[in-house]
């Protein structure tokens, strides 16, 4: 009964009025962007991190959450009516959602994956509302050396979940990793990296990094082939699902929440890994998998919510540990430590209205969705149909100024322009970024936590082993690691991946 | 030699790796090591950058051993006006001001794609843009962007005060 209590409690802050606008504003303002082509949810937040800067930390995060959805939904959209994933989650929602446009079902296909998402949210939002706490509770006990465990499993995690090969996942984790100590180092201060630039004494900020990576490569790699995008649809009718397709939607629904449930609480990110476990367990699973890849609604159906869900797990590990387990989740930190909240297992006791109202504006902003964008869906398709030449600069535009804003400083701007460069050329290299941003973000984490364990431990490395929940992280990672080198698994997974 | 390059992805990243690698051993030369129990700032930096040279060798091994497809189309001009363009933003902005920056970042950028035509609907589309940002980021939000910068400031400042 105190988790209805503290429920309610948080709904209690998110429906009123002010943060109701707020979370309205950001659901809207993240479809907006978000189904916009070639940018994902983590380029969308990114972009308008900022906007919320001047907000009071409870409005800003609801805000946020908003905007995350939003984004997510948008690409989801985008996915469907121009067959153009904006991330890797949403290919797989392409594959079927794109062929039932094609066949003039576009409206209902919109709508299912609204639905969805809708219903992953809402038994996510109570699983993270069960599970957090007791969670956090754990993790108060955790020192050091248990926090640098956690992290190596959150990367090699991250190691099985890319979708590339193992070998640059870690090579991208290794750089990410090398890159985030760049700054001053808060042990002795002496300045790392900085190659003499008094603007690299605090670090590079991550949505630098971010933006550079998903917004300014992303876009050279758009303008490499500029061939006419295919929007099949001008006009979008019959959004509601018949009563047939409800009756087909449900099995893969639950399905693809629970799976996404379960991959997405690990760190490491498990939303696109969800989305095509969904599809394949549709393949083996499904009456109808016949039909599947030529407009079937269960390859809809199965891998939003697994997505949804998936992407809405992931809270679990930045609100109870303070880990982002992907780029989103760091971002979602980086806003919080602006606002002058350490994420940690200490935010629930003691700001529980933040913590409960974050999670109820979770439901509302998944509720949000289903009521605001489906009735809006002429407007997005109006978004989506701005030729790209015209986007382009725009997305560039506002890049530019949300860097400047950051710290108003124009080496910024200059940043951002080389993490660009670089985005592009491990993009041509076939080098995943989200490792390197997630060891980034990580880096400077885990060197300060391998310190103190060391420290306390008087140079016995052996602490890492000896403390038993550390050993049990450990040794996760290492089972992780080594069912990725078998070579069964490692197949499996590359079929995985290849579904789509 | 060429031939035996079976997988050139992998020869490009494995020596990105490497680069990186070395210049962090490099650039870090000089930072004190410590020991395990009480780590100086070079100790974490110095054991990635062994970590990823060893990766990059990996790469590097790859590239002959695994088949891999070569690395095509690489979009020199677009790259090199989308990257110039950002840069000349930040360039320009203190000094000409965000109207200039925001017309040189929107013009060169164009340049870029091969379907932009400067047309009635892209010069409206711009001035719309630069009314935005001026708007909504300086007046609004109140970023500190100087709308007309050191350049202009005395030539223009005088004459159209609101754009102070």
């Amino acid at each position: 009964m105190e988790l209805l209590g503290n429920l309610l409690m948080g709904l209690g802050v998110a429906v009123s009025p002010i943060n109701l606008a707020w979370c309205l504003i950001g659901v809207f303002l993240g479809t907006a962007i978000g189904v916009l082509p070639g940018l994902g949810p983590a380029a969308t937040i990114a972009m308008l991190l900022p906007a919320t800067f001047g907000l009071p930390p409870v409005s800003a995060l609801i805000m946020l959450a908003g905007i995350f959805y939003g984004a997510q939904y948008g690409g989801s959209t985008t996915a469907i009516l121009v067959n153009l994933p904006g991330e890797t989650s949403s290919v797989v929602t392409a594959i079927d959602g794109y062929q039932m446009a094609r066949q003039g079902k576009a409206g209902r296909a919109l709508a299912t994956a609204a639905i969805s998402s809708f219903f992953a949210g809402t038994v996510c939002t109570l699983f993270i509302a069960m599970f957090a706490p007791p969670l956090a509770e754990i993790a108060l006990k955790f020192g050091p050396a248990e926090y640098f465990s956690l992290m190596v499993l959150g990367l090699v995690a991250s190691i099985v979940l890319a979708s590339g090969s193992l070998v640059h996942a870690v090579g991208m984790i290794v750089l990410g990793l090398l890159l985030g100590l760049v700054g001053t180092d808060v042990n002795s201060g002496a300045m790392r990296f900085t190659l003499g630039l008094p603007q690299l004494a605090d670090g590079i900020g991550f949505v630098i990094v971010a933006m550079g990576m998903f917004g300014v490569g992303e876009i050279v790699a758009n303008l490499e082939d500029e061939s006419n995008r295919d929007l099949m649809v001008k006009k979008v009718t019959g959004l509601m699902p018949t009563r047939e397709d409800w009756r087909r939607m449900v099995a893969p629904m639950l399905r693809g929440t629970l799976l996404g449930s379960a991959l997405g609480i690990l760190p490491g990110g498990g939303a696109a890994l969800a989305s095509f476990s969904s599809y394949a367990l549709e393949k083996k699973t499904s009456k109808n998998a016949h039909e599947l890849g030529k407009g079937a609604i269960e390859g809809v159906a199965g891998p939003e919510a697994a997505n949804n869900a998936g992407a809405q797990m992931s809270f679990i590990p930045m609100l109870t540990l303070g880990i982002p387990s992907n780029p989103v989740m760091a971002l979602m930190i980086g806003a919080m430590i602006i606002q002058g909240i350490q994420p940690g297992p200490a935010v629930i006791t003691e700001q529980p209205q933040l913590f409960w109202g974050l999670i109820a504006s979770m439901w509302v902003g998944n509720a949000m969705l289903l009521i605001l964008n489906l009735p809006l869906i002429g407007l997005w398709v109006r978004m989506i149909m701005v030729p790209y030449h015209l986007l382009f600069p725009m997305i560039l535009v506002f890049c530019a100024i949300g860097v400047f804003s950051l710290s108003n400083t124009a080496f910024d701007v200059y940043l951002m322009a080389i993490f660009g460069l670089l985005g592009y050329v491990l993009k041509k290299l076939d080098c995943e970024p989200a490792p390197m941003l997630l060891g980034f973000i990580l880096g400077p984490m885990m060197e300060e936590y391998l310190r103190r364990a060391l420290l306390i431990a008087k140079g016995d490395a052996t602490v890492l082993v000896t403390r038993p929940i550390s050993a049990v992280l450990l040794l996760l990672a290492a089972l992780l690691l080594a069912l990725v080198l078998l070579p069964t698994f490692k197949k499996t997974r590359e079929e995985a991946f290849k579904e789509g | 030699m060429r031939s035996a390059i079976s997988s050139p992805k992998d020869l490009w990243a494995g020596l990105l790796y490497i680069a990186f690698g070395a210049a962090a051993l490099l650039i870090g030369a000089d930072y004190k090591v410590g020991t395990a129990g009480r780590m100086g700032p070079g100790y974490f930096p110095k054991a990635l950058a062994w970590l990823l040279i060893g990766i990059g060798v990996v790469a590097l091994a790859r590239a002959f051993l695994v088949k891999g497809g070569p690395v095509t189309g690489i979009a020199w001009k677009q790259m090199s006006l989308v990257l110039a363009s950002t840069a000349l933003f930040g360039w320009l902005l203190t000094r000409a001001g965000l109207i200039v920056a925001l017309l040189a970042l929107v013009l060169v950028s164009a340049a870029a794609s091969r379907e932009f035509r400067f047309d009635w609907r892209a010069t409206g589309g711009l001035v719309l843009l630069i009314a935005f940002c001026a708007l909504v980021f300086v007046k609004g939000l109140g970023v500190p962007m100087p709308i007309l910068g050191t350049w202009l400031e005395p030539w223009l400042g005088a004459v159209l005060p609101w754009l102070r």
